[in-house]
């Protein structure tokens, strides 16, 4: 499937469709992982704070993703120099800022009233912030480097050396003491969570996923349009 | 705290700026998604109808 959709046509034909569906399966999952976040109960500990966890960590889930699709698109891109694979991790990195920003706001505002602190150096949050200083600094350097090749090869492999800290946020509270919990759904032994917790978790998460898809592949058609913008601007002017 | 009752007490404070944060930053991704998308294919199709147009520099 990567093969066909290496092509830009190909992947045109293709995101012509798919985008639209992704972001029509988007909606209806935000709709319901809304309702079900707001219609959930409160919990002993965190009382009505909990529905923040089902804005917070499927963000959190995102920010890690997007960054390893970023860094799967950059290593594609500097090994097979595919023209596509750059376009994606261009068109990746705004979005996973984004989730990585709204991971950390959300953080603050369950840990002011529940740890009694905006903020904190601990190695979860820490190395949240490293990842999204990460895409601050992708993003910066394409847009430092005037030569387009120069600067794809540069950031790319600043993704690449990035890819280091998605196992240090994963296992950051496994290898230190942190004031963060613990994984509480992807760990041994399975979800520790109760469904009527998990389900709005869940659905939200996948509500995150598909409508960064439809985005993804959006802003990729973008950028297969700006080049060819820029290869129809050069044949113009030469 | 059902949906006929969102004051969520001393909590809503927190609350309802996540939700509007979250709301702010996806709504960003979307129209900025959508504006580049739109900004750069309708720069393509102008730059392939002045192509087009009699007495253009033919491509290469």
């Amino acid at each position: 499937m990567f093969q066909a959709l290496a092509n830009p046509q190909r992947f045109m034909a293709f995101s012509r469709w798919a985008a639209p569906l992704l972001a029509v399966i988007a909606a209806g999952l935000l709709s319901w992982g809304l309702w079900l976040s707001f219609s959930a109960p409160e919990d002993y500990q965190q009382g009505a704070t909990v529905r923040l966890m089902f804005i917070h960590v499927p963000a959190a889930y995102m920010a890690m993703f997007c960054y390893a699709c970023l860094g799967a698109a950059s290593l594609m891109g500097l090994v097979f120099r595919h023209v596509l694979a750059d376009a994606a991790a261009r068109a990746c990195a705004p979005l996973g800022a984004g989730f990585t920003a709204l991971a950390l706001i959300t953080g603050m505002l369950w840990g002011r009233p529940m740890w009694g602190t905006w903020w904190v150096w601990d190695a979860r949050v820490t190395s949240v912030l490293v990842l999204f200083l990460f895409y601050i600094g992708y993003m910066a350097l394409q847009a430092a480097i005037d030569d387009e090749t120069r600067a794809t090869r540069a950031s790319g492999i600043l993704a690449l050396v990035g890819l280091i800290n998605l196992p240090i946020v994963k296992f950051s509270v496994d290898w230190w003491n942190t004031l963060h919990q613990p994984a509480s759904v992807f760990r041994k032994g399975g979800p520790s969570l109760p469904p009527e917790f998990l389900w709005p978790l869940g659905v939200m998460a996948l509500a995150y996923m598909a409508l960064f898809g439809a985005l993804w592949l959006v802003r990729i058609r973008a950028e297969v349009w700006r080049k060819r913008a820029q290869s129809l601007a050069l044949q113009a002017a030469g | 705290m059902s949906m006929t009752g969102l004051d969520y007490a001393k909590y809503a404070i927190f609350i309802w700026p996540a939700v509007a944060v979250t709301a702010a930053v996806l709504a960003w991704m979307v129209t900025d998604s959508l504006l580049r998308a739109r900004y750069w294919q309708k720069k393509v199709q102008a730059l392939e109808a002045e192509r087009a147009r009699p007495g253009a520099k033919p491509a290469p």
